[in-house]
């Protein structure tokens, strides 16, 4: 993509990106429900993904109001195409095994924090309030996903190869989080939205301790997908979206 | 394995001031998880400010057996209550 | 209801005591757990807390079948709301059982072994959202029909339990309702659906309170025990009585002919549901048993290694000490 100069249009990509994040995500985690290893997890699980819900309702709900073409967040959740969600590829993956599910949420959570920290400090006093409210949300949920990622890491010799598969496989998703491209750069230059480099740092130092105390080895390939916050996604979301838009697709004409 | 996770019993204080208050019980391998799943089971309507839990297997519990000795000799005690003593209207609040 | 057709248990317990511990309930004392009870008292109770439980636990399957297709953010977010209240019920439940010496293992292993029943309702499927709406007006209305009263029943871990899981509960209904409403004044599809669902779950909802046991004399027992408050006729015309006006409300008809109200007996009468078919599906004929079954078998199997894995890990800490504050 070239050079953003509408500032507005940035904003609402930017607000795109973190609602169609934890929107996916969120759904993701709801899949689990009924599914749980044991009932204490069902419950943990139901309400980070009820979190995220909220959350998305947060995000894409100011990014309608910001586009100005009376979109709401349903709208934009509903009737959007793969093309047009900017979720982070991580996000989309399917859930696998409870390893997978739970070292994506961390993967995720430990840049989701310090990305709602810095969007606390946001000039954009709408981004801020929802990062503060989102970001007491998601210290729980990183304190959760950590703490079980190092249980399960360092649990049983089962529980450590499964742990050890799912950071491998998921590994790749993780750099484009960090990987700031035009509309990142202009809403940063802004005071909109937090730099993604100096993320990384944070994100580094912390996924880093947390995978040693977990006994987890970090994948040497430094290959990383992309793609995703630009609207080129897996395979994988275009079958999500068939199975969560279906009903405001099928019954364009109704309310629910 | 496959050795069933440790019954905890979950205490919270519901508002500040107030006693913590059993509230039911769960499953957890040790203290710490057991305190997390208390937050996600037994506060998800805002119903806490403070939780304890403690292992089932570490309460002692007074016998019901016990239930006459224990208890009954308190019954005739009725001088603690305030309400043994007849205060004079005229005397107001005491 | 949750708990259908539970046996009460046989109990050759001392003549003296079991008048003594009658007397107890007589007087509306509660039963706690380190207490003398007849035995068949305690088996009869964790047959039916356990039945209960697990058909909190089953009941998140049919629901759960919508979440992923919930039609707007606010529904998807009510409906995890209301199937995660039920996991939590299950857990209260399970909790009240083991008070009396069984396993939280124990009972699921039942469960999946086919030893255990849950409520037939929960084998029928869900197959459009309108069934969301079904569900929670009739289904969660037959439940509370008989879990207020249970409230009340003498086994003290039961009754708290019951107490917690009424309080929560009580949105579950209403939700239902909301979105039988939303659906009733809808579209032409969305009021079809409502009335199909409402055809397909209305007879499955009357079965839920259990064939008429007036005669019976297990029944007979587990009321004066008090861990069965009323007979299954009183709470399926109970339910007959509030429902019907609400589904006039809806404007939707009650799929039975012969349905009138009775200024004699100030209630509906009202056809039987077809008990062979009852007693089809509790035998595991039912159009979900093998998916319901299969799906918690799954998840046992597939949570063993986190279960096991967390146990290992709790293993090699030391227990940390827990201050109070």
């Amino acid at each position: 993509m070239g050079a953003v100069v509408d500032l507005d249009a940035a904003l609402f990509e930017g607000l795109c990106r973190l609602g169609d994040s934890t929107l996916v995500l969120g759904h993701r985690v709801s899949e689990w429900c009924g599914q749980a290893p044991v009932l204490e997890e069902d419950i943990a699980l139901a309400n980070v993904a009820l979190d995220l819900i909220g959350q998305t309702q947060m995000w894409l709900g100011l990014a309608g109001e910001v586009e100005g073409r009376e979109r709401t967040s349903d709208t934009l959740a509903y009737h959007r195409d793969v093309w047009d969600f900017r979720n982070l590829l991580l996000v989309e993956r399917p859930n696998g095994d409870f390893g997978h599910t739970l070292m994506r949420q961390f993967l995720f959570d430990a840049w989701h924090q310090p990305m709602l920290a810095g969007l606390a400090q946001s000039r954009d006093t709408r981004v801020a309030e929802i990062a503060v409210k989102a970001g007491k949300e998601v210290a729980y949920h990183l304190e959760r996903s950590a703490d079980l990622v190092i249980r399960l890491g360092d649990g049983s010799g089962e529980s450590h190869a499964r742990m050890q598969a799912a950071l491998d496989t998921l590994w790749p998703y993780t750099g484009e989080m960090m990987v700031p491209d035009a509309t990142d750069a202009a809403l940063a230059e802004a005071g909109i939205m937090p730099d993604l480099n100096g993320l990384r740092t944070t994100w580094d130092a912390l996924v880093q301790d947390v995978l040693a105390e977990a006994t987890l080895t970090i994948p040497e390939s430094g290959f990383m997908h992309k793609g995703g916050k630009q609207g080129q996604h897996s395979e994988h979301l275009g079958h999500m979206l068939a199975t969560m838009q279906f009903l405001p697709r099928a019954y364009p004409d109704a309310t629910w | 394995m496959s050795a069933e996770w440790p019954l905890w019993e979950i205490f919270i204080r519901g508002q500040h001031g107030l006693n913590h208050r059993h509230v039911g019980s769960l499953h957890a391998p040790d203290a710490e998880l057991a305190m997390r799943h208390a937050r996600d089971v037994y506060t998800r309507r805002n119903e806490g400010v403070s939780i304890w839990v403690v292992p089932s297997a570490a309460i002692s519990a007074s016998s019901p057996s016990d239930k006459g000795p224990m208890f009954e000799p308190s019954q005739d005690k009725v001088y603690r209550h305030p309400s043994f003593f007849d205060i004079p209207d005229e005397i107001g609040h005491m | 209801m949750y708990a259908q057709m539970v046996k009460s248990e046989a109990t050759q317990d001392d003549p003296e005591k079991l008048a003594a511990f009658q007397a107890r309930i007589d007087a509306g004392e509660k039963i706690e757990p380190k207490e003398w009870m007849p035995e068949g008292y305690r088996k009869t109770l964790i047959r039916q807390i356990g039945q209960h439980a697990h058909s909190e636990i089953v009941g998140q399957l049919p629901e759960g079948n919508w979440i992923t297709r919930a039609p707007s953010l606010e529904r998807k977010a009510i409906l995890l709301a209301k199937v995660q209240d039920e996991a939590g019920h299950g857990l209260y439940l399970y909790c009240a059982a083991e008070t009396l010496g069984v396993s939280r293992d124990e009972l699921t292993e039942a469960l999946l072994a086919g030893k255990m029943k849950y409520s037939s309702i929960f084998n029928y499927p869900t197959l459009t959202w309108a069934d969301i709406g079904a569900v929670g007006w009739l289904v969660d209305g037959a439940a509370i029909m008989n879990q207020v009263p249970l409230q009340r029943t003498s086994f003290g871990p039961y009754s708290r339990a019951m107490i917690r899981i009424c309080k929560e509960e009580s949105f579950h209904q209403r939700q239902g309702f909301d979105i039988m409403r939303k659906m009733a004044t809808g579209t032409k599809a969305q009021r079809h659906m409502a009335q199909d669902a409402l055809n397909r779950f209305w007879y499955p909802s009357l079965m839920m309170f259990g064939p008429s046991d007036a005669d019976s004399v297990h029944s007979a027992q587990s009321i004066r025990w008090k861990i069965k408050m009323n007979t299954n006729d009183e709470l399926r015309q109970k339910f007959v009585d509030q429902t019907v006006p609400q589904a006039e409300y809806l404007g939707l008809t009650v799929p039975d002919p012969d349905l009138r109200w009775n200024a004699d007996k100030g209630g509906y009468d009202f056809s039987e549901p077809d008990w062979d078919e009852f007693f089809e599906v509790l035998k595991g004929n039912g159009p979900c048993n093998t998916e319901r079954l299969a799906a918690r078998q799954k998840a046992w199997d597939d949570g063993a290694w986190v279960r096991d894995g967390l146990m290992a890990h709790a293993a090699k800490q030391h227990s940390a000490p827990v201050a109070a504050e």
